[in-house]
């Protein structure tokens, strides 16, 4: 059995213009993800790299039972993430690039009311919250201090420690390392390898980032205004575009940079 | 069976979590829970003062009487602000936080979610109902002799489960619009306002009105609390007031968990499920 699964995976979302037509807006279909297919076996780390509006957090969101499909499939671990909802959310956590944390509590109010959606009794959580706290490396002695007082990197700590709080067999990383310092990106991406290493976790990591990506993953894979057009170790994705890099491979594949981002990606970004 | 009970067990601390979080924010909006309260307290003092105005207009009033039933009229609707408030505000509030996409993710039916917030907004609005009650009595140095207040907790009771069953259905306006959802919520409870009788009677309402209050809770809440406040009516006394209540219970909470769950698939289909601020 796949820990994911996907197979031609489909959404697509309406935004109404500006202009009218009749005194009406206009809708106007973008597709966030046209036909995706891939697996991944448990254990392994895919990471998935793509400009803004690429449709990596459509993705992520279809994933995580946060999104209905237009049409495909996806299953987590042989369930359904429509028809079986319930059981795919008990397997999978996300860390997105937003922290999002109700800021005037702390980070243990945080984490010990979100573990008890995962049936997490007070009893479990006394222990269990410092000592994720400690694992990610966040100072203790803080977690009764509220989230608005915290630094970036040590939200993006507490965002960590709760997904994994939950046991998670399926982790989603959703740029959990964009927009921090280079001190914190570090610390937070050692992190997530000794989570891949040291548990029997199974990763997919959404990234902008190449260097994170060809570090930290088994395999890479360049999704393209909503598709998926390459899926490989980085080493065989360069030797497959005869690139020397990771980021010539994405030229090659997409025939953009990684920087060149055009008004429709930017649109498209608002959605995917 | 074991699975059965796991589940169960899963549901009911997932019910506590629900409670929990919404005491930790309290708790941690202490100040704008005292402002609040104050304006309350400020609001209602201002509604019952129209008895005194009245009388010293020279209009012929039992003064104590209006001055209650205002005084009932006022912390009644109060209370269901409360309770709608924080209905609504379990979409709103999170989507301003940007945690609910964590919450909508998290193995916990939407019964439990609604219901462990509509169990903490009971608590929390009995208590400062009461402490505006109590408070604004003691101002006008109010006499209720004949009070029978174990009748107007049952029926206060009674009230709240229907209360929070159409607040499950306004709680959907802001999952479907962003955008206006919180302000079309507080339309359906200025209509609850106007057709309940919470100043005067439902009788000097237009006769569509009167329609609308049969079916609003608000009504049946109102009439019986005056009725143990007043009069010291028993629970058989307000029985015709308490089963109308009743059926709205039993059709609203089912109702409006359906209702939540059909805006929840909208909001997941559109894309809405995120959050915006």
């Amino acid at each position: 059995m796949f820990a994911v699964e996907v197979h031609n995976l489909r959404k697509e979302f309406f935004r109404r213009d500006a202009t009218r037509t009749r005194g009406r807006k206009r809708r106007r279909r973008v597709a966030a993800l046209e036909g995706v297919t891939f697996t991944m076996e448990r254990g392994e780390c895919v990471a998935i790299l793509g400009q803004n509006g690429s449709g990596k957090s459509t993705l992520v969101r279809l994933l995580s039972t946060l999104l209905l499909p237009d049409g495909g499939s996806a299953a987590i671990f042989g369930h359904d993430v429509v028809k079986e909802s319930r059981a795919v959310q008990r397997l999978v956590n996300r860390v997105s690039v937003e922290a999002s944390f109700f800021k005037k509590m702390s980070s243990e109010e945080n984490l010990a009311y979100a573990a008890r959606f995962y049936g997490m009794p007070p009893s479990a959580t006394k222990s269990a919250i410092p000592e994720i706290l400690e694992r990610v490396g966040f100072p203790v002695d803080r977690r009764h201090e509220g989230m608005e007082h915290l630094s970036r990197g040590m939200q993006q700590k507490v965002a960590l420690a709760r997904a994994l709080l939950t046991s998670p067999v399926l982790l989603l990383l959703d740029e959990p390392t964009t927009g921090l310092d280079p001190r914190s990106k570090l610390e937070v991406q050692q992190f997530i390898r000794e989570v891949w290493t040291s548990h029997d976790a199974t990763i997919l990591l959404c990234t902008h980032d190449l260097t994170e990506a060809e570090v930290l993953a088994d395999r890479v894979g360049i999704l393209d205004r909503g598709r998926l057009i390459a899926l490989d170790p980085a080493d065989v994705l360069k030797e497959q575009y005869e690139a020397e890099t990771l980021e010539d491979a994405f030229f090659a594949a997409t025939g953009r940079t990684f920087e060149d981002e055009k008004d429709e990606d930017a649109e498209r970004g608002v959605f995917a | 069976m074991r699975e059965a009970a796991g589940t169960m067990r899963s549901e009911f601390i997932g019910l506590y979590g629900m409670v929990e979080r919404n005491w930790y924010l309290i708790k941690r909006y202490a100040w704008w829970e005292i402002a609040f309260f104050f304006w309350t307290a400020a609001n209602t003092l201002t509604i019952v003062f129209i008895a005194k105005g009245v009388e010293a207009t020279g209009g012929k009033v039992d003064i104590d009487q209006l001055t209650t039933i205002l005084l009932i009229g006022a912390v009644m609707w109060s209370y269901l602000g409360i309770v709608f408030e924080l209905l609504i505000e379990t979409v709103a509030w999170e989507r301003w936080e940007g945690t609910i996409e964590y919450t909508f993710m998290a193995p916990l039916t939407r019964a439990t979610h609604l219901l462990g917030t509509g169990i903490f907004a009971i608590g929390y609005g009995i208590v400062r109902a009461s402490i505006v009650f109590v408070a604004i009595a003691a101002f006008f140095g109010l006499h209720m002799p004949n009070a029978n207040f174990a009748t107007a907790l049952v029926l206060i009771a009674v009230a709240s489960v229907s209360f929070v069953g159409i607040g499950m259905m306004t709680a959907v306006l802001p999952l479907i619009s962003p955008e206006k959802g919180t302000q079309f919520g507080y339309v359906a409870q200025g209509l609850m306002l106007v057709v309940s009788g919470v100043y005067y009677p439902v009788t000097v309402l237009p006769a569509f009105m009167q329609w609308l209050a049969k079916i609003s809770p608000a009504t049946y809440a109102l009439r019986g609390e005056r009725s143990a406040i007043l009069d010291g009516a028993t629970v058989s006394q307000v029985w015709g007031d308490i089963w109308p209540m009743v059926i709205i219970g039993v059709i609203s909470v089912p109702l409006g968990i359906w209702v939540f769950r059909r805006g929840e698939l909208h909001a997941k289909r559109h894309g809405k499920l995120k959050r915006s601020g």
